[in-house]
């Protein structure tokens, strides 16, 4: 991969190895820097934006980092090889945490993310293919990315493609109707070459998920809808590989419930609703990142 | 006059694009057998997908399909694809500029006994203001066809409008239809007399009754409603000095608010609508439902004279 450069709080981030042909062998160790790399990146990137989505962006992280440092055949080299994993952010508004494993994975120049949410930047607000070429589908209107991720694995198996299709969602976005078409649409269609992670923060915009439309537990919905369902630890790479082998052993769709924390690794953050979508000033920029780099790279 | 349904030209135009491009799959929504679905399905099995009562999914997925390197074509009726599933059309088609081949199915007045429910009479305005969307309303069978055909071809989304039943056979079988096309289907320097879908056989028939009154009309089918033809309609207009617009639609936003907007940028004419005027539709034959909504012949006629009369020459 293409070395990572040196960022702005002077964390060098590991030399992360993966096959450009296949899955990478990260350790995890590793994944774990690179991890709280992302969340520096993360944070001062929506610092320096002036807006974003710190919460579900802090929670998404390590499931981020599993899928393209571990998980995904892809190839930076070759961001458009026609055999690599797809990968549908359709919780847009975790956009900084993606752009910023993007960064770190090698399809992006770190310096890039300091133009997030900029006019004429690359790093729209919400994912954008149409200026960032090599994500595999806009998202940002909670539910739809899963859908679409549904009928690009339908397609890619009506052609008979190797490619598998992975999905990320937030647990409050599970309450868009569309998400249960098209859940129920990928079982009936015995699906098997996608994998959706539910990123269950357990907090949404205006309160807790329980608070605002009780569902849990997650994984009986994906079980009623024909999906098999996988419960993971979504802040542990060990829980996560074991997951994702699980799911993609399985026939037919395969979901992970991956429990996680809004706002994971500042404490200040963690479990708010508060912080779903709100900037952090200068001090409490500080704080977080000694919370991180505290936590030991 | 021979008559044949809209939705008949449709599935033979989506026939004849699936057998020229092996990338064009159908998605259905539970209303095959309505629209004639299941032609395709019998006849390309395994490029047929059938979500169920799921429009928003089946315009999401089409977007995946699209993705995945398909030309997928969608349809149910147009008040459930384009209306319920009007923000995957925005933000998942559209704002990605995918291929995607909407087909809106029981489009305006024709759905006439299931009432103003299954009546579409905004869905064009709906499509029309979606950037990278281009909307093919075509009159006749023939046309619905060749406007499948070209929708299989033209770059990007591209909403298709069509109806329930029989309409007046205009065109012949080897018609073609373009993005930004217009047919003038009869010249006439008194009025210019503009529609879409149904409503072009209606016009044909009010030019010729005007022409015994003694008012020669200019007949233009604007089947391309985005593009629209907009040279061709102001070259018509600033030589018959009036408009009328008819089309089973909401005045605003359709072919009438289109129109009402290029000419308001190029050239100052009058203009009359033949539109539905801010009401919904009811129960009743589309024969019936027409004609109360004066949506017929005389009703063209009727506004080619008033309009004729606020701006005597």
């Amino acid at each position: 991969m293409t070395p990572c450069e040196p960022s702005k709080g002077g964390v060098v981030p590991p030399a992360l190895r993966a096959r450009p042909d296949g899955p990478g062998d990260a350790l995890i160790p590793d994944l774990e820097r690179t991890a709280a790399q992302v969340r520096l990146d993360v944070l001062g990137m929506i610092h320096r934006a002036g807006s974003g989505h710190p919460g579900g962006s802090l929670s998404a992280v390590e499931i981020l980092v599993h899928l393209y440092f571990r998980e995904m055949h892809l190839s930076p080299d070759q961001p458009f090889d026609d055999d690599r994993d797809r990968f549908i952010l359709s919780k847009g508004h975790a956009a900084p945490a993606l752009y910023s494993v993007l960064a770190r994975r090698g399809y992006l120049d770190p310096s890039e993310l300091d133009t997030l949410r900029r006019v004429g930047s690359r790093l729209q607000g919400h994912p954008d293919m149409r200026r960032l070429p090599f994500l595999d589908a806009s998202t940002g209107s909670l539910g739809q990315g899963f859908a679409t991720a549904v009928g690009m694995a339908r397609g890619l198996a009506a052609r008979g493609s190797r490619s598998t299709v992975f999905c990320l969602l937030g647990d409050g976005e599970l309450q868009e109707g569309i998400v249960w078409e098209a859940a129920a649409g990928a079982a009936h269609a015995r699906l098997s070459n996608i994998v959706a992670v539910v990123d269950c923060n357990g907090v949404q915009l205006d309160g807790t998920v329980d608070s605002i439309k009780r569902q849990k537990p997650v994984s009986t919905m994906w079980l009623a809808w024909g999906w098999h369902a996988v419960d993971t630890d979504g802040h542990s790479f060990e829980s996560l590989g074991s997951a994702f082998m699980e799911a993609r052993a399985c026939r037919g769709p395969a979901v992970l419930c991956a429990r996680t924390i809004k706002g994971k690794g500042v404490s200040f953050m963690e479990g708010s609703c508060s912080w779903h979508g709100r900037c952090p000033d200068e001090g409490e920029l500080e704080r977080a990142r000694a919370e991180i780099l505290g936590g030991g790279l | 006059m021979k008559t044949r349904a809209t939705r008949e030209g449709w599935i033979d135009g989506l026939m004849a694009a699936a057998g020229r491009d092996p990338r064009v799959v159908l998605m259905d929504a539970d209303v095959s057998r309505s629209i004639g679905g299941e032609r395709f399905a019998d006849r390309f099995p395994t490029r047929h997908f059938n979500v169920g009562v799921s429009e928003q999914e089946m315009l999401a997925e089409a977007a995946g399909l699209a993705l995945a390197g398909f030309v997928p074509f969608v349809q149910s009726y147009a008040v459930f694809c384009a209306g319920r599933a009007w923000e995957q059309i925005r933000t998942g088609i559209c704002h990605m500029n995918l291929g995607v081949k909407i087909g809106g199915a029981h489009a305006g007045l024709s759905a006439g006994p299931d009432g103003a429910t299954h009546q579409a009479l905004e869905d064009v305005a709906i499509m029309r203001v979606l950037p990278n969307m281009k909307v093919l309303v075509p009159a006749d069978a023939n046309q619905t066809r060749a406007a499948a055909l070209a929708a299989a071809s033209i770059e990007g989304p591209v909403y298709v409008r069509f109806g329930r039943n029989p309409v007046p056979v205009i065109y012949p079988e080897d018609c073609s239809v373009v993005a930004g096309g217009a047919d003038v289907l009869r010249e006439g320097g008194d009025v210019l007399l503009i529609a879409a879908g149904a409503m072009v056989a209606a016009c044909l028939e009010a030019a010729t009754a005007l022409e015994a009154g003694g008012v020669s009309a200019t007949v233009i089918n604007a089947y391309s409603i985005k593009p629209l033809a907009e040279d061709l309609v102001i070259e018509a207009a600033g030589r018959c000095g009036r408009v009328v617009v008819a089309m089973d639609h909401q005045e605003a936003g359709g072919l009438f608010g289109a129109v009402a907007e290029l000419l308001a940028r190029r050239c100052s004419v009058p203009v009359e609508p033949v539109c539905v005027a801010d009401r919904f539709g009811e129960s009743g034959s589309p024969g019936e439902i027409f004609a109360v909504l004066g949506l017929t012949a005389e009703g063209v006629a009727a506004a080619a004279r008033r309009v004729l009369e606020r701006h005597a020459r």
